[in-house]
């Protein structure tokens, strides 16, 4: 076979807790981000992402404690996105236990930080956040959680960052995030056919198909979501097998 | 005692906790070459760029002689994982031409995947194809996540990607793996289950 299609889910991490709710019935402490990653471990998940939304500058530590406790019970790659704003941030998170960091606002106002980062750590561990919203004829890219618009164009904005090291693309639907209607399809084939590093599909997965789609008619190489797997409606083994039918290569279980 | 040997690697600490999770008790996390030259097996981690993770490990004094001396001479169980496989070639072409240390004939090249629609890095689950009866490498799917790949003599597992890719080489007492053991889930903690016993 080839590479699989990787399926990740993301949470949103608020001063060490999990913000979003969570349904899995075997959690102690379902708030706890550990535990939920522990549970996506053994769930299988291909890899799982931390968002961290943490607002003020003293989380730094909270999230890089949660870092560390994850990566001592999950053998899996995390990516940690939110607040990196320059190599050491990068270096502290990776040190943490981190495999890829997610680098948003900050390479907006300053892509070099891409470069930064790429050149300290290697391409293979610096992830482009892009969040995008539609125009009239495009997208455009978004920072502070979808609020600020930047006039700059998110498909653009996306292949410099690759350019300057990115070692893959996170790239994000504003319009579609929290809608369940699906991913802004064709947003992910702009960017994913115009690139040769991966692109992770992000915003708006309500079901299995959305994944699907994603995917075959997306072209990413990997989907992300957070709802349908947090609570309940969908396990990790549903996301593959549904990749699967649809003749996507991934993970067996 | 397992030498787990420190070239400030950013994965140093998920390796360790996964040495930990495999049952390994006795783990030292060193770039001081007298431990390393008592040590009973050695892992060698390295995520990064080929030439920072070689001058790394040079800039410390005695480091690649007393790996050589170990591992080479006394037949210690070695493991290198990722770049920490790949400095085992002759040389790397990351950024530059940068030695290696020279213990497989071989080098490490830019993925080129043109003319297909496989992406760069190489980013995820593949399959692990071993050549042989290795008795730590069977076959299964490891986490990938690398630019550069090794090609050249005993190459005893590969994988696919726009062609074949080396997923591991292996002499005697050495196995370098291009794939994360420490991120595999169940295949990579066995992986390191079974280094942890290997008597090569």
């Amino acid at each position: 076979m080839t590479v699989r299609a990787r399926v990740i889910p993301c949470l949103d991490v608020a001063e060490g807790r999990v913000v979003k709710g969570v349904n899995f019935v075997d959690l102690i402490d379902a708030g706890d981000p550990v535990e939920q990653a522990r549970a996506y471990d053994a769930a299988g998940a291909d890899e799982l992402c931390f968002l961290d939304i943490t607002a003020s500058h003293e989380g730094r530590e909270t999230i890089l404690d949660v870092v560390r406790r994850t990566a001592a019970v999950c053998f899996m790659p995390l990516t940690v996105g939110g607040g990196v704003r320059t190599a050491d941030d990068a270096r502290a998170l990776l040190l943490a236990g981190a495999d890829k960091v997610a680098v948003n606002s900050a390479a907006v106002s300053r892509p070099e930080v891409v470069a930064d980062i790429a050149e300290r750590f290697g391409s293979q561990c610096c992830v482009a956040s892009v969040d995008a919203r539609r125009t009239e004829n495009g997208w455009e890219v978004f920072t502070h959680g979808g609020r600020r618009a930047t006039g700059i164009d998110a498909v653009q904005h996306a292949l410099r960052l690759a350019d300057l090291g990115a070692g893959e693309i996170l790239l994000t639907s504003m319009d579609r995030d929290g809608t369940r209607n699906g991913y802004d399809l064709d947003l992910i084939r702009a960017v994913a056919d115009r690139t040769t590093v991966p692109v992770v599909a992000s915003g708006g997965v309500g079901r299995l198909d959305d994944l699907v789609r994603g995917v075959t008619e997306g072209h990413a190489s990997a989907v992300l979501a957070a709802s349908i797997f947090h609570f309940g409606e969908a396990t990790i083994a549903d996301a593959h097998a549904a990749l699967a039918h649809a003749g996507v290569p991934v993970r067996s279980h | 005692m397992l030498a787990l040997v420190d070239i400030q690697s950013g994965n140093l600490h998920s390796v360790e906790n996964a040495l930990r999770a495999a049952a390994g008790t006795d783990i030292v996390v060193t770039a001081d070459p007298e431990l390393i030259s008592r040590a009973d097996r050695i892992v060698l981690p390295g995520v990064g760029a080929f030439g920072a993770c070689a001058a790394n490990l040079r800039a410390i004094d005695g480091l690649e002689g007393a790996l050589r001396q170990r591992v080479l001479s006394e037949g210690a169980p070695f493991l290198g994982i990722c770049v920490g496989m790949q400095l085992l070639a002759d040389h790397g072409d990351e950024l530059g031409y940068h030695r290696g240390l020279g213990w497989f004939g071989g080098s490490v090249r830019r993925l080129d995947p043109s003319g297909t629609d496989a992406k760069v890095p190489h980013m995820g689950w593949n399959d692990v194809r071993p050549h042989g009866d290795h008795p730590l490498i069977p076959a299964g799917e490891a986490y990938f996540l690398h630019s550069f790949a090794y090609e050249g003599e005993a190459v005893i597992a590969e994988t696919e990607h726009a062609g074949p890719v080396t997923a591991a080489i292996g002499r005697d007492n050495i196995v370098g793996v291009q794939f994360h053991p420490e991120k595999s889930q169940r295949y990579g903690l066995d992986l390191l289950a079974r280094f942890l016993k290997w008597r090569p």
